[in-house]
């Protein structure tokens, strides 16, 4: 960035079912109103071959294309996909291009925004208590492998800092330590 | 001939390959005529009542019953706390999922239920691989109940000369033990995508479409499946084939509908699969005649005796294996005469294996797997690490307690 304020100019949300308002309200929230903002969800083909699977379990039986279930699910995804990246786009109110992106959602997601200046995630995974298991492991992927700023919310209010489990009560033993035998 | 139904040139239908395979067989002298008839004798009453309840399971689907299901799913998931939609929507997926596929078989599950759920899913907003694989995963295990849940079942149910009742007193626990197995262990495998409940979330409305409407339970068809499932305990206990029930509760829906004008009768003749039925008489032929002819003496010894614990378990686990190498039918087709001599507990842990084993691998056997990858020239490859280790987490699992749960079974209600 050449300009000489920190202005955002490309900020990715990476919209994912069940967490994708949070992301929109932090961006909305927190990025600055002239950014170029860029809807982005990825269908990952594994819930439909899954199906495709099933079907050619099927011995002998999964032989009709137009019977597999893996097949009605694909077309579904891409709608449910559309229809998503529609309802973000109203909720952000906003000028916006939407991506939508078929592959593994954690490489399409580091992938697609390495050259934004700023992408939201959500946290997804426990979200009763802070820590590590607040991220699912494919959002942990994207966190630890932007190539980006990434901005990462909680979708609700987060818990308390007093849910951080006490640090152990004994610090460790030094590492070399000529032990005397007991007693 | 086991490569053809897996690679299917040209999409070719399986029977193109399998009949002739047959009648080469009984013309080389490979099987005797009489005895291709007397196995062609007992499979065709199985293969009735599998046409039966595909034509059953095609007419519920017509009337409506899975959009009601899914309907049902969507109401009984939404509640007052958002957060617990996707957890909600799984133990709907399981109850339904199981129920579909001990009543109206597992291709009712992948074929005519795997679609409604990952709709009901997006309806929701939620994640559907947790319950699509869900699907998946009980259209195999939880088909251990009753004859009619899986063609395996159908077939055992044959040798194994039990009743209808018995049958499904024997299955009960074990059904239930594989059930809850996968249930505890998708609980934690997909924590994850079930925690994400969006608090903020409100019904989409826009999502209405019209095949999304509530079309209401169909209550007739459902008083039909009821009254046949009913019939086949009834019958079987009177010594009547519970085939000719199926049959008739096919024919009362397709007479129903026909009249209606609600499906066409091609369409009834397309849902029996008569390629398919073809299909499994041949390959039955084909199993006997390379098992008489030195396979069935090849896997004898690996195969125990009796019906204590430690030889259940072994059998299962042999059955799994051999499933999981080839696929269910041939394996089935294989050990099922191997087993029928140690008594009808035997022939169920065959099923306890061929039925849950399965999940190991995506596409019920390695041998489908192989040429599915071969297949795939474009695109990624599917990620099969996450599949097979649910498959390793709950197969082995449902298989010990499945069998523990038969032993206690046979025990208490004599095999």
């Amino acid at each position: 960035m050449t300009d000489s304020d920190t202005q955002l100019r490309s900020v990715y949300i990476w919209v994912c079912e069940g967490t994708w308002r949070a992301s929109v309200d932090a961006a909305l929230s927190l990025a600055p109103a002239d950014a170029r903002f860029t809807l982005l969800h990825v269908t990952s083909p594994d819930v439909p071959d899954a199906a495709h699977g099933a079907y050619a379990g099927l011995f002998g039986r999964g032989h009709r294309a137009a019977d597999d279930p893996g097949t009605r699910l694909e077309k579904m995804a891409a709608t449910s996909a559309s229809d998503l990246l529609k309802a973000a786009a109203a909720r952000l109110g906003r000028r916006c291009e939407r991506l939508e992106v078929q592959g593994r959602p954690e490489r399409a997601v580091v992938a697609a925004s390495a050259d934004a200046d700023l992408l939201v995630v959500a946290r997804d995974g426990d979200r009763t208590r802070l820590g590590p298991k607040s991220l699912g492991k494919i959002t942990r992927f994207v966190v630890d492998h932007a190539a980006c700023p990434v901005l990462l919310v909680w979708p609700e209010p987060a818990p308390d800092v007093a849910t951080i489990p006490p640090p152990p009560h004994h610090p460790p033993p030094p590492p070399h330590h000529p032990s005397p035998p007991d007693r | 001939m086991l490569a053809w139904a897996v690679i299917r040139p040209r999409g070719w239908p399986e029977a193109v390959a399998a009949a002739p395979a047959a009648v080469i067989l009984i013309a080389a002298g490979a099987i005797p005529a009489g005895a291709a008839g007397s196995e062609a004798r007992q499979l065709g009453p199985v293969i009735g009542f599998l046409a039966a309840i595909l034509v059953l399971a095609h007419l519920c689907d017509d009337d409506g019953l899975f959009r009601a299901c899914g309907a049902w799913m969507a109401r009984s998931s939404a509640g007052p706390s958002r957060r617990a939609v996707p957890r909600r929507l799984l133990v709907q997926v399981f109850v339904i999922a199981s129920v579909t596929t001990a009543v109206l078989s597992l291709d009712a599950t992948v074929v005519l239920l795997t679609p409604v759920v990952f709709a009901t899913a997006a309806r929701l907003e939620v994640r559907a691989r947790p319950h699509v694989y869900a699907c998946t995963h009980l259209a195999n295990s939880a088909s251990l109940l009753l004859p009619v849940s899986n063609l395996t079942n159908l077939l055992a149910f044959a040798a194994s000369g039990l009743a209808f009742g018995h049958f499904a007193a024997l299955m009960a626990v074990p059904w239930l033990a594989a059930i809850g197995v996968e249930y505890v262990v998708f609980g934690r495998f997909f924590a994850a995508d079930l925690n994400t409940g969006d608090l903020n979330a409100l019904p989409r409305r826009d999502r209405a479409r019209a095949d999304d409407e509530d079309t209401g339970l169909p209550v007739f068809t459902v008083i039909v499946v009821v009254l046949t499932l009913a019939g086949f305990a009834g019958a079987s206990a009177a010594g009547v084939n519970p085939a000719w029930v199926a049959f008739a509760g096919a024919v009362v829906l397709a007479v129903r509908a026909l009249v209606r004008r609600r499906v066409a009768p091609a369409s009834l003749v397309r849902a029996a699969d008569l390629p398919f039925l073809l299909f499994v008489l041949s390959l039955g032929i084909v199993v006997k005649a390379v098992t008489d002819n030195g396979l069935g003496r090849a896997l004898a010894p690996l195969l125990p005796g009796g019906t204590s614990l430690p030889a259940l378990l072994a059998t299962a686990a042999l059955a799994a294996a051999l499933a999981n190498v080839c696929n269910n039918l041939p394996a089935v087709l294989v050990l099922l005469p191997l087993a029928a001599p140690s008594g009808a507990g035997a022939v169920l842990a065959v099923l306890l294996g061929v039925n849950i084993g399965p999940n190991l691998t995506y596409t019920g056997s390695l041998a489908t797997l192989l040429w599915r990858r071969i297949l795939r020239h474009h695109g990624s490859s599917p990620d099969l690490g996450e599949f097979t280790r649910l498959g390793l987490l709950t197969v082995p699992a449902g298989l010990v307690i499945g069998v523990l749960a038969l032993w206690a079974g046979l025990h208490a209600l004599g095999g």
